[in-house]
């Protein structure tokens, strides 16, 4: 594994498979009546936060807490893009507090990565989302959910989503969730197919390992998983789509559509979700939506991502069975 | 700074071809021919060396007044007269913005007092650059300053009919509209070029068509009106055909180019790094390609700099917070012979061209952009194009470091600079 994890793109299908694996070792910590390992115990991880994000902070934090680190919460909002200084300034006033990793969310795209390659400090960077570029630990847990739904829990280990059809729809251009899930799908070889309408695509998504299409209905019965994205109503307003209603009947899903789906497909969403725009409650409380197991597998992905990154080279939970056994 | 009556420049490659020398007395050139007695004369021994008239920019940020950390008048024009240059252009976005003949004649002041390099200042277009009423350009062309070139740099004059109406206004006195071209709706929260590596890296998206949108309109405002313009920093193919087309029909248009759209593409912004921050933005190696041939065969008339000092803290940060701009007088040199000579684009006499002649018309800088011949003001320029070197900022005379060139390679050296007959640049080193 590399010192940071910045982007899903930098992960080889080896360390990916690595990271599902562990993050698997992982969940079982999370079915014992004590939910902690000694893992990361005199580690410090600082969670910095310039843009809000309770779910991810706190799923990061539960994270970090199941592995005993020391958690620093720093929620620095708003204030970081008009005062240039501020990131580089606050990295170094935590890493002189003795930080041994950072976890950051940045309205910035390319912020984690300046943080990590600028020479200002020395601890691990975790990208915990910047601005529309990468939230690297969404795809990954994305990626741990299909599998154990589509391969597997146990069968699934070492194995990768090779041949699985994922289409990804909705706002694409501001997603960093889209782009860091194309990237680590297209490592695990699975066929990603991206399905919004062309102002919410970027210009050069041509390039991307994946398809392109402006029609979910076509997208549907070929998918395997289908992962609605949010779409924020101010795009309405920068005129992305017309109105609200136009964009639920070509892109929203339904249980008419849901119904053209195979047998065994899932509904993935990474939350929140807005009831009735991208989803209707009928296939969101449905049982192939997956959106809750996402959040607690957000747990188990993050605690592998931890300590894979910080807690050096011996497997993570096998350590912690052999103390409880003696 | 050193002040002999006579300087004998001996044995240059006068624009790239002969050699002769050439004896500076006083302000003039004397005498350019071959075995010219020293006399009583300085000799700078030339042999190899290229001797080019004095470089002028058309498009320099010198920050003062208000930005005295990244750049003064003193510091940016001892960076020209490293760089080769004997006159620049001064952009009107200071603080105070140079919208009145009171800002405008202090920076022309500044220049003369400092004496490395003629400030020539441009007017913005607009009061305070906001893009509603016109400046008093009349009275910043009959002012000391006598400015000739009006623009609004780094805002658009996106307003057709204030672009009209500055256009049919300068006519008066022979003045010229120099066009950011940037539609401010298609470029809102743009960071960069938009394009492949701005869908991978997630970075709002400047595209081509926001500049190409507006020369397009321009040259047919000037047409329509009868009036020059001047486009600024043109960075696209297709902007590239824009002027190639609007020139054909007869229409009054120059254009320039920066030595970083010459040669550095979008694909540096991978590394996040806002050193590569710029605006326009660094575009694809298709425009990189298509500008150079442009610049060539004389679609784009000249090189300006875009000369843009920033301070470190405002650089070493995230790229979203980071200012757009890069310095270049020092490099602008090297970059055009590393990018245009080298490869055989186009020879020292069109450098020449691109770089002192064409500018000095389009700005109507007096006596500067002269013919190398006796009687001529001894504005003059000497590089040694055999010179290799690394590019280290820390030896920059500008005040700001911001020069995406650090470690790399890049040929030339300017040796000497001479302004007037006074060297403020002798044997590299700031007179």
């Amino acid at each position: 594994m590399k010192r940071h994890l910045i982007s899903a793109a930098d992960l080889t299908r080896d360390d990916a498979v690595l990271i599902l694996d562990t993050a698997e070792e992982m969940a079982r910590v999370a079915d014992r009546p004590i939910k902690k390992l000694p893992t990361l115990r005199g580690r410090t991880v600082v969670n910095l936060f310039f843009e809000d994000s309770t779910r991810t902070r706190i799923s990061f934090e539960a994270a970090e807490k199941r592995l005993s680190a020391d958690v620093i919460n720093f929620a620095a909002k708003g204030s970081s893009v008009s005062k240039g200084e501020s990131l580089k300034d606050t990295a170094q006033t935590l890493e002189a507090m003795g930080v041994d990793a950072v976890v950051i969310r940045h309205g910035a795209s390319g912020a984690p990565y300046r943080l990590a390659t600028s020479g200002w400090i020395d601890a691990a960077v975790v990208n915990a989302g910047d601005g529309t570029h990468q939230h690297p630990t969404q795809a990954l847990l994305d990626a741990f959910t299909m599998r154990r739904r589509l391969v597997g829990r146990d069968a699934g280990l070492g194995q990768d989503l090779a041949g699985r059809r994922i289409t990804i729809v909705g706002d694409i251009l501001h997603s960093r969730v889209a782009r860091s899930n194309v990237d680590l799908l297209h490592t695990l070889g699975a066929d990603v197919t991206l399905v919004a309408p062309p102002t919410l695509l970027p210009v050069g998504v041509g390039h991307w390992p994946c398809e392109v299409s402006y029609d979910l209905d076509a997208a549907l019965p070929k998918s395997d998983a289908v992962m609605l994205l949010r779409v924020q109503r101010e795009r309405m307003n920068a005129a992305f789509f017309p109105t609200e209603r136009e964009y639920s009947r070509r892109y929203g899903l339904d249980g008419d559509r849901m119904a053209k789906m195979p047998e065994h497909a899932i509904v993935m969403h990474p939350g929140p979700m807005v009831r009735g725009m991208e989803i209707t409650a009928e296939v969101a409380d449905s049982g192939r939506c997956t959106a809750i197991e996402q959040v607690a597998n957000g747990v188990h992905t993050r605690m592998a991502v931890l300590y894979l990154l910080l807690g050096g080279n011996e497997p993570a939970v096998t350590h912690a069975r052999t103390e409880e056994t003696k | 700074m050193s002040e002999p009556k006579k300087t004998l420049i001996r044995g240059a490659k006068v624009l790239g071809g002969e050699v002769r020398d050439v004896l500076i007395d006083g302000e003039t050139i004397a005498e350019v021919g071959t075995g010219i007695e020293a006399g009583g004369a300085a000799v700078v021994e030339a042999a190899g060396s290229i001797l080019l008239p004095g470089l002028v920019d058309l498009h320099t940020h010198l920050r003062e007044p208000g930005r005295e950390d990244s750049e003064t008048v003193l510091t940016g024009t001892r960076a020209a007269a490293s760089g080769g240059y004997t006159a620049v252009f001064a952009m009107a976005n200071t603080f105070p913005v140079a919208d009145t003949a009171g800002v405008v004649e202090q920076v022309w002041r500044l220049g003369r007092e400092h004496g490395y390099c003629d400030v020539q200042p441009i007017g913005a277009v607009t009061v305070g650059l906001e893009g509603r009423k016109l400046a008093e350009l009349g009275a910043m062309h009959d002012s000391a300053a006598a400015v000739t070139v009006f623009s609004d740099d780094g805002k658009c004059v996106d307003d057709a009919v204030i672009m009209r109406r500055a256009l049919e206004y300068v006519k008066a006195f022979g003045g010229v509209v120099a066009q950011h071209a940037q539609e401010p709706r298609l470029t809102e929260g743009a960071q960069m070029n938009e394009g492949v590596v701005s869908a991978e890296l997630g970075l709002g998206g400047w595209p081509a068509v926001a500049e190409e949108s507006i020369i397009a309109r321009d040259v047919l405002l000037a047409e329509h009106v009868g009036s020059r313009v001047h486009i600024c920093h043109l960075s696209t193919a297709g902007s590239v055909a824009i002027v190639r087309w609007a020139k054909s029909r007869g229409i009054d248009v120059t254009a320039e180019v920066t030595p970083h759209h010459l040669l550095l593409t979008d694909e540096l912004v991978r590394t996040y790094n806002p050193v590569y921050k710029v605006n326009p933005p660094l575009r694809t190696e298709r425009d990189v390609l298509a500008l150079r041939e442009a610049l060539a065969d004389g679609t784009i008339d000249i090189v300006a700099t875009d000369h843009a000092p920033h301070p470190h803290e405002d650089k070493d940060c995230e790229w979203a917070a980071a200012a757009m701009g890069m310095v270049g007088l020092e490099t602008a040199l090297s970059v055009v012979q590393h990018t245009m000579v080298d490869t055989g684009l186009l020879t020292w006499e069109g450098v020449a061209d691109r770089m002192s002649f064409a500018p000095a018309r389009i700005g109507r800088a007096e006596g500067h952009g002269r013919p190398v011949s006796a009687g001529e003001p001894a504005n003059l320029t000497l590089l040694d194009p055999a010179y290799r070197g690394t590019v280290d900022p820390a030896g920059f005379a500008s005040r700001s470091r911001n020069t995406p060139y650090e470690g790399r390679e890049l040929p030339g050296r300017v040796t000497h600079t001479f302004l007037r007959g006074r060297a403020t640049l002798m044997d590299g080193k700031l007179a």
